[in-house]
Parts: structure tokens; C-alpha cells; sequence
């Protein structure tokens, strides 16, 4: 499957100038950007690892793809993703956050049923790939 | 709603397709920018001859490139020396502003840093110490002043040759990225050059910035008074041309800098002159004025004043 | 200002003031155009009508009068109060620019008349009393400025958008949703698969209806539950997080309060309620839904039946102000190219009384008051009805970013399915999207940059075919009274 996060998850895999793009629309706003990675992309794991600090006061986008691929070189089989940061008062939160980099495969998620009283059910979402420990997730 | 974005001015791609080096250079702003320099800066005649140079052979290789000739990828890199205060910022900062104006470099900012911002204090800090200047760097210049402190053979455990490692790389590879200008006294420069063959190969322009003229730093000293709104007495003027002369000639000097902190000097002691003599009231004219004695006090006359000239 | 010097009546002295007989309410005080509005002073804007031959600063003062404290005729009892403080003020009176009976009149209530953080209480006062009254042949609250001081008496919306997106981890984008189609009949299990349809094929959010509370075709809690079944399939088979806005509306709050707590044990991320429930009822859902970390949705039902037309009713800037106040997290408020009314400017206008922390005045977009919203959470804006994919580019233009946008039939209706439907909306809006952030003049080239997508996205390509063409282009009821004007060559 093709996990469908990120604000561009569903065009096609961007190139890395449609990447640089998209770094330089955010700081040309001042935001600061960051790169984060993971073996485990369930909706509800908020805090992926950190590739470095996030950057802030660049002016280029250049500064950033070169983290970009180092991170790639890094981790060329895991989920990378590239965030921007807006501090502006009344946000303070990101603005943008799209998937650069994934694995070949994507094992995907299943749907794990409980029964609670009546008819309801309990549910929960279960990363396949964590089925497997670190480093042996994604062959 | 939907409006049209402004007219683009300076944007080098959109310059016309003439081959006139005139219209070229007027066209991308740039003559614009060596005129206020001209205008601007007092003196540095030979920096700025320099700097015109540059500008010349960087537009003649894009006109080049126009009609399908390259000579390579130009090398940027540039070495700025001379004595404290002879302006190697202040022109590193147009520099910056004409290689963008020519389209060399993406967005034409300057990032001035030292050694310190650099090197790290412990093992594995200096990579990333250097690398986060660098990405802040990158579309524009980097000035590093007085780089020659980055190298420290005598002390095996100092980090300084890992920064020069990774600032090399950069140089050589990421040539569309950034521009270095490395900056600092002239004889310390050429041995570090001496000792970093590497470092030496890859800087294209090596600019040396002399000392102002006598007659120049009068000039900056007088632009310095003007906007203080201060003014010269009659009988301060050959005391502050002799102050100059004398100045010069001892050690830690710098140029404009040493003009300001006399300048303030002065006003110091006008203060106190003017303090020190209660009762009438002052006048406009007096509080603007600076006085012969107020400049003459100064050790550099051999006066008894202790210490500070 | 309209009215000559001579016509302006003398105040009074107390004994004159309150002998008993009738005055005009100028005299009682009511219209006082030397008075400065405090800071913590609440201010509204009128569009009053005047009945021929009435004064429009009688009728201001009316207006002001019959919102506050006065009756038709003179009370001691009056006496027996800080009276001159409870006395609504009308300041100014201005006539609206190319009307000939219409004017403005602005006027400041005291804080002292509110009771804090309730708006049934503010619009009990601001309009409950003067709409009908006679010497007016119509009139319409246009706009109020609320002080700090009262701003700060409510807690706002619960989530609010910046809360909101990182919850469901969709940052740099509009949201997507959709309303089930049709609106009515379904059954709770064929219910359930457009909502797993649509969410799987891209959509961020389904919808309830207004009207789908508890019939016999569908009883609440069998939607609910084939709801959330679809709703955590489409999130396990995307890995995103989804929801669907269960409609919580119903009879009495004790109804409300079990749908919304059943919604909170199956799991869902948001409720929805309708304008209709009232605005007590909302600011109890409000409060229900900060307490159990449940997003708020408010289809604004019933609204347009006095907020349609521009001499007379309640402006649905006015609501929409009163409803960030209240506490709702997404409001329906327009989308300019759809089927139902909107006016580009009044339209930008709602959204940014909704959504920004500060409203300078800005006439055209009918803000006539400088709004400071201290810190209160912004209300995230839905745009519904009639809008397709192939307007993309007009409504991102138009709308910005924060902004929810639902395509209900153009998911449904679309030829090769509901998931196809969702993707090529999903496909459309992130393409958009990619294309503004690089630079590009969407609103000219959107057409080329939906046509470009479509190459790699059939579902977008059909979409396009089916729908390129519609547009509803009728002229709006409500416009702006203040255009720009071309200035002199």
C-alpha cells in the first residue's frame, strides 16, 4: 500500500526540484524547517526521530537538500519527512509537512476489533511493519 | 483576488538578450551599485578598481554564456586583506550584492563569522557547527574574518583543520551554492595560504585592502563629525590633521575605526571642557564645537594623559 | 450626518426628563452623538429602514432604546437606577452609501449590561426586543465589536484549527469532506459505505446532514456505529486519521448529551450539531466537547433565513462572530462559486472574523469595526454546496488554506465510483496546492495545472469532463455597500 500522509501524499513522488520548491515558498516566510524520519508510520505516532536540529534562519534552500540527502543516505529504506515551522503568534505550530523519502514496500496497517458491550466496538490501528524489530522492518 | 505580481527589475534571467556590456551592467543593476559605492565609501581606490574588475570579467562570462561559450564554472572564492577597519565587510557586503545582481549567487545575503562559530569545543562538535554556518550560508556569501585562527598546528587536539576539511569540500563542490571570502591581516593570510595549499587553489580573487591616506581618513573623520552633527573649530582642523599623522604610525591601528574612537574621544573631552566652565550659558554653536585643545590632550602628542592616545 | 442643526432636540433636565408622557427617544438620552465609546464598551452596527417621515436619528435612538432599556413611555421606576449608564447610546448615524432610506447607525451598550460568556443573553439584548418595532420598516444587525473584556469571558472554540491539524496531523492544506448523498434514506450500513468510500479514496471527513438526527430509516445509533467502522477501515487502509461528523442534534439536551458521549466511546474525533439546537444548547455542546478532546462542527441550518437578505435580518458576519465566541471548531460560511448565496467580499469577510486574531475595519469586505479577538482559538471555515474539483484554483484563491472544503455531490456523483470521486478531488487540491506554493499564477493557469494532474490521476481527468463546465452564476442578495472606487487618472 502507500501510507497517505503528508500534504502531498497522493501526486506522484516529488522531484527534488519540486522539493526545493517547497522549501524555499517556506522560508521565504520565515519558517523554519526540519527533517524527521521512522520505521513506524502509524496516524498516531506524532513524534517521528529527529534528523538533526531544526534549521532556522536560512535563506537558500540548498542548506536543506543537503541534509535531505545525507538523511537518505542515512536511512534510504524508512519514511522521511520535511516539516516547516511557523512561530508567528496565534500558530506556533507547522505549516507544512510532506513524505520526501519511503521504503520500497509498505506493509501497511491492520485493523484490530474489540467487542465492547452492545454492538460497539472497540478499535485500534496496528503498524504492520513494527511486527518485525528495529532495523528489520523494511526488507 | 487575483492581481498581477510586480514588474521583476533586477532578476538577471529576464535581463535583455544584448550582448553590450553597458547595457548589461546598467541593466542588472550592478553599474548602480558600484556608483553608490563610489559614492558611499571614501577612498579604497584600488579595492574598488578591483571590485570593477570582477564585475567586468563575471558579466563578460555570463554575455559568454548567452551565446553558448563557457570557460567552466567561474571560481568565486575570494581573500580580502589589510589592516583592521579598511572596509573588508563593508565590501564584502556589496560583493555580495553584485554576484547576486549577476546572477552567481541565489539570494545575495552575507554571513560573517570566526573562527569560534565554527570550531567546536569537544569531539564530534564541529562538524555540525560548521555545517549549520554553512546551510546559512548557502545562496549567498560566507566572510569569515581573520580565518587564518582556523588553523592551529601547534595544538594536536584543536578542531579548527576539521572545519577547514569540510569548508574545502564546500568550496570545490558546492561552487553554485555559496561564495566564501576569507578575510584578516595580510601576512598572517599569506602563511596560512603557505600552509593550506588546498585552500590557497581554490580562491580565484585575492584583494588587498591598504590603509586609508592621511588625507582620506580626514575625509571619513569629517563625514563621521557630520552626521554626529559636531563641527571642527578652525584651530581644530590642523590638530586633528596632525592627530592623523601621529595616529598612523602606532601600533593597533585601524583605520576607521581608530578615527570613530578618536571622534568620541574628543566629544568626551568637549563635554568636559565645556562642563567644567559653569556660569554663562552655552551656546549652539559651542555645543557643536570641537576645539583644538580637545584633540591636542591626546597622548599622541606625548602629553601627560596616561594611556590612552 | 443627516438632519439639521435646528431639528436635534435639547437635553433635558431631570425633572423634564422624567415627568410622565411620551418623548422622543433623542430626548431620553438614547442618541448622543458627543458620546466617545469606551474601550469595554460593546458596539453594534444597524442598517436601520426608517418608516417615511421618521428622523434617522430617532430611529437610531429607537434602536438603541428599544436594545436597552427604555419603553414607549416614561418610567420613575427609572429613577431607582444608574439609569444614564444601562442607556444604550446611539454615536453616529451615517446614510449607506447609494441609498436614499437607508442608514447606519452605530451604537455603544455599557459591559454592565451583559452577563458573561453568554450569548443567548447578548442577542436576547442586541436583538431580541427591536425588530418588529413599527417606526422601522426594516432592519439588520450588521456587524458588533465585542472588548476584550468580554471576549474574554468565553472559552471560545474547544479545538480550533491550529489544535485541530495537529490532531489529525494534516498540516499546509485545506481539509476535504464530504456530506452523504442522498440526504435522506439510507440505510446505517449502505450509510457506512460512502463513508469508508469516500475516506478511502481521500477524502479527510464525511458529513451527517442537517437533518439526519434520528428517523425511521435510520436510527442514530445504528449510524454511528457502521459510521466508525468505515471510519477506522478508510484510517487503516490510508494510514491517515478520519472522521466523520456524527450529528448529535436532537430533541432535549439530556438526547444530546447520549449521542455525543456514544460518539466519544467509538472512538470519533469530531461531532456535529446544528445551528438550530440554539445558542445555549451550543455553548453546552462547547463546553461537553473541550471536556472530551472532540472536534466541534456547526452546520449553520436555518441561517439563511434572516441573514439572506440585506435590508432586514441579522448579518451572518454577526454569527459568525457570535459563534467563535460561543465555541464551535468548523462553521459552514460560504463558498463564493457554489450553488448557495456568497458574495466574494462578504464571504472573505466571514472568513476572517472567523479566522484571524485581529479584524481591522475593512469596509469592502463588510468589517466595520476593528476587532481584536485577544487570543481567542480561530474557527476553522467550511466550504459546501455545489463546488467541484474543476474549481480548485478558484477556491483556494478565494479561501486560502484554513479552510474545509467539502465536495459532497461532486464526490457521490462522480462516474466511476465515490472512492474515484474523492481521489480526484484529493489529486486536484494537492496539485493546486504544489503549484501555488512554486509560484504559479493559479487563477490563470489553474485549468492547465487540473489538466497536467489529470494526466496521471483518471479519476480526476472523468471529474473534469463531467463537471468542467458548471458554474452557478447568479447575482448576489447580499454585496458590499463599500466598493473601491477608480481613482483619477
Amino acid at each position: 500500500m502507500r501510507i497517505t500522509q503528508g500534504t502531498f501524499s497522493f501526486l506522484p513522488d516529488l522531484t527534488d526540484e519540486q522539493i526545493r520548491a517547497q522549501i524555499e515558498y517556506c522560508l521565504a516566510r520565515g519558517w523554519a524547517m526540519s527533517i524527521e524520519y521512522t520505521d513506524d508510520p502509524h496516524p498516531r505516532n506524532t513524534y517521528w526521530e529527529m534528523f538533526g536540529m531544526p534549521m532556522f534562519d536560512l535563506h537558500d534552500a540548498a542548506g536543506v537538500i543537503m541534509e535531505l540527502g545525507r538523511a537518505r543516505t542515512a536511512f534510504p529504506d524508512l519514511y522521511i519527512k520535511v516539516n516547516a515551522f511557523d512561530s508567528t503568534q496565534g500558530v506556533e505550530s507547522l505549516r507544512l509537512s510532506f513524505i520526501v523519502n519511503r521504503p520500497n514496500h509498505e506493509p501497511g496497517f491492520g485493523l484490530v476489533r474489540e467487542e465492547a458491550a452492545g454492538r460497539a466496538i472497540r478499535y485500534t490501528i496496528r503498524s504492520y511493519a513494527v511486527d518485525r524489530p528495529e532495523g528489520e522492518r523494511y526488507r | 483576488m487575483p492581481d498581477d505580481g510586480p514588474p521583476d527589475e533586477a532578476d538577471p534571467g529576464s535581463a535583455t538578450p544584448s550582448l553590450d556590456p553597458g547595457a548589461a551592467l546598467t541593466d542588472s543593476g550592478v553599474e548602480e551599485l558600484l556608483a553608490t559605492l563610489d559614492a558611499e565609501l571614501v577612498g579604497l581606490l584600488p579595492v574598488k578598481t578591483r571590485i570593477r574588475e570582477i564585475a567586468a570579467l563575471l558579466l563578460v562570462e555570463k554575455l559568454r554564456a548567452q551565446v553558448g561559450l563557457s570557460a567552466g564554472p567561474p571560481s568565486l572564492h575570494m581573500s580580502f586583506t589589510g589592516n583592521p577597519g579598511t572596509g573588508k565587510t563593508t565590501i564584502a557586503l556589496r560583493m555580495a550584492e553584485i554576484l547576486h545582481r549577476l546572477g552567481y549567487v541565489r539570494k545575495g545575503h552575507l554571513v560573517a563569522v570566526t573562527r569560534d562559530d565554527l570550531v567546536g569545543q569537544f569531539i564530534g562538535h564541529t562538524a555540525p557547527k560548521t555545517r549549520e554556518v554553512l546551510k546559512r550560508a548557502m545562496g549567498g556569501v560566507l566572510f569569515i574574518d581573520e580565518a587564518y585562527y582556523l588553523y592551529r598546528p601547534e595544538n594536536e587536539r584543536d578542531y579548527g583543520q576539521e572545519a577547514i576539511e569540510i569548508l574545502l569540500q564546500f568550496m570545490e563542490n558546492q561552487r553554485d551554492d555559496l561564495v566564501v571570502i576569507l578575510a584578516g591581516y595580510k601576512d598572517r593570510m599569506d602563511r596560512f595560504f603557505q600552509s593550506n595549499p588546498g585552500m590557497s587553489s581554490r580562491i580565484a580573487h585575492h584583494v588587498d585592502f591598504p590603509d586609508y591616506t592621511p588625507e582620506e581618513l580626514f575625509a571619513i573623520a569629517g563625514l563621521m563629525l557630520e552626521r554626529m552633527q559636531y563641527r571642527l573649530s578652525e584651530g581644530g582642523v590642523p590638530a586633528l590633521v596632525e592627530y592623523i599623522a601621529l595616529r598612523r604610525e602606532q601600533p593597533n591601528f585601524a583605520n576607521a575605526r581608530s578615527m570613530r574612537n578618536a571622534l568620541d574621544r574628543a566629544r568626551l573631552r568637549q563635554a568636559n571642557r565645556l562642563f567644567a566652565r559653569r556660569g554663562a550659558p552655552l551656546t549652539r554653536d559651542e555645543l557643536m564645537t570641537i576645539e583644538a585643545e580637545d584633540i591636542r590632550v591626546s597622548r599622541v602628542f606625548g602629553t601627560s594623559e596616561g594611556g590612552i592616545p | 450626518m443627516v438632519g439639521s442643526e435646528t431639528e436635534r432636540p435639547a437635553p433635558l433636565d431631570a425633572a423634564d426628563r422624567y415627568r410622565a408622557g411620551v418623548l422622543k427617544y433623542a430626548q431620553m438620552g438614547y442618541w448622543d452623538p458627543d458620546y466617545p465609546p469606551k474601550d469595554t464598551d460593546v458596539l453594534a452596527l444597524f442598517r436601520i429602514t426608517p418608516q417615511e417621515g421618521v428622523d434617522p436619528e430617532e430611529a437610531a435612538a429607537a434602536v438603541a432604546g428599544e436594545s436597552s432599556t427604555a419603553t414607549w413611555t416614561v418610567v420613575w421606576t427609572d429613577r431607582l437606577t444608574a439609569a444614564d449608564t444601562y442607556r444604550a447610546k446611539a454615536y453616529k448615524v451615517e446614510p449607506v452609501p447609494g441609498s436614499t432610506d437607508q442608514y447606519f447607525a452605530y451604537i455603544a451598550y455599557d459591559l454592565a449590561l451583559f452577563e458573561p460568556g453568554s450569548i443567548a443573553n447578548l442577542s436576547a439584548s442586541i436583538i431580541g426586543n427591536v425588530f418588529g418595532f413599527k417606526p422601522l420598516k426594516a432592519l439588520r444587525l450588521e456587524d458588533m465589536r465585542f472588548p476584550a473584556a468580554y471576549v474574554k469571558t468565553f472559552d471560545g472554540p474547544p479545538t480550533g484549527i491550529v489544535v485541530e491539524r495537529e490532531r489529525l496531523d494534516k498540516f499546509g492544506r485545506p481539509l476535504l469532506g464530504a456530506t452523504v448523498k442522498p440526504k435522506l434514506g439510507l440505510s446505517g450500513r449502505n450509510y457506512g459505505r460512502v463513508v469508508y468510500e469516500a475516506l478511502t479514496g481521500g477524502l479527510d471527513f464525511t458529513k451527517d446532514d442537517e437533518n439526519i438526527n434520528s428517523q425511521p430509516f435510520m436510527h442514530w445509533r445504528d449510524r454511528f456505529l457502521f459510521c466508525m467502522e468505515a471510519v477506522n477501515r478508510a484510517a487503516a487502509a490510508t494510514g491517515e486519521v478520519k472522521g466523520h461528523y456524527l450529528n448529535v442534534t436532537g430533541a432535549t439536551m439530556e438526547d444530546m448529551y447520549e449521542r455525543a458521549e456514544f460518539a466519544k466511546e467509538l472512538g470519533s474525533v469530531v461531532v456535529m450539531i446544528d445551528l438550530v439546537i440554539g445558542y445555549t444548547a451550543i455553548q453546552s455542546m462547547s463546553k461537553w466537547a473541550r471536556r472530551n478532546d472532540m472536534i466541534l462542527h456547526l452546520h449553520r441550518a436555518g441561517h439563511a433565513t434572516y441573514t439572506r437578505q440585506k435590508a432586514h435580518g441579522v448579518s451572518f458576519r454577526v454569527i459568525s462572530k457570535w459563534m467563535r465566541l460561543a465555541g464551535v471548531d468548523h462553521i459552514h460560511a460560504g463558498t463564493v462559486v457554489g450553488k448557495l448565496e456568497g458574495d466574494p467580499d462578504m464571504v472573505q469577510g466571514f472568513y476572517n472574523v472567523l479566522r484571524e486574531p485581529h479584524n481591522p475595519i475593512d469596509l469592502q469586505r463588510g468589517i466595520y469595526f476593528d476587532q481584536d479577538w485577544a487570543g481567542l482559538r480561530k474557527v476553522m471555515p467550511v466550504a459546501s454546496g455545489g463546488i467541484h474539483a474543476g474549481q480548485m484554483h478558484q477556491l483556494l484563491t478565494y479561501l486560502g488554506d484554513d479552510v474545509v472544503f467539502q465536495f459532497g455531490g461532486g464526490t457521490i456523483g462522480h462516474p466511476m465510483g465515490i472512492a474515484a470521486g474523492a481521489t480526484a478531488n484529493r489529486v486536484a487540491l494537492e496539485a493546486m496546492v504544489l503549484a501555488r506554493n512554486e509560484g504559479r499564477d493559479i487563477w490563470n493557469e489553474g485549468p492547465d495545472i487540473l489538466a497536467a494532474a489529470a494526466r496521471d490521476c483518471l479519476p480526476l481527468q472523468a471529474a473534469l469532463d463531467t463537471w468542467g463546465e458548471i458554474t452557478f452564476d447568479y447575482s448576489s442578495t447580499d454585496t458590499p455597500d463599500f466598493v473601491p472606487t477608480a481613482t483619477p487618472a
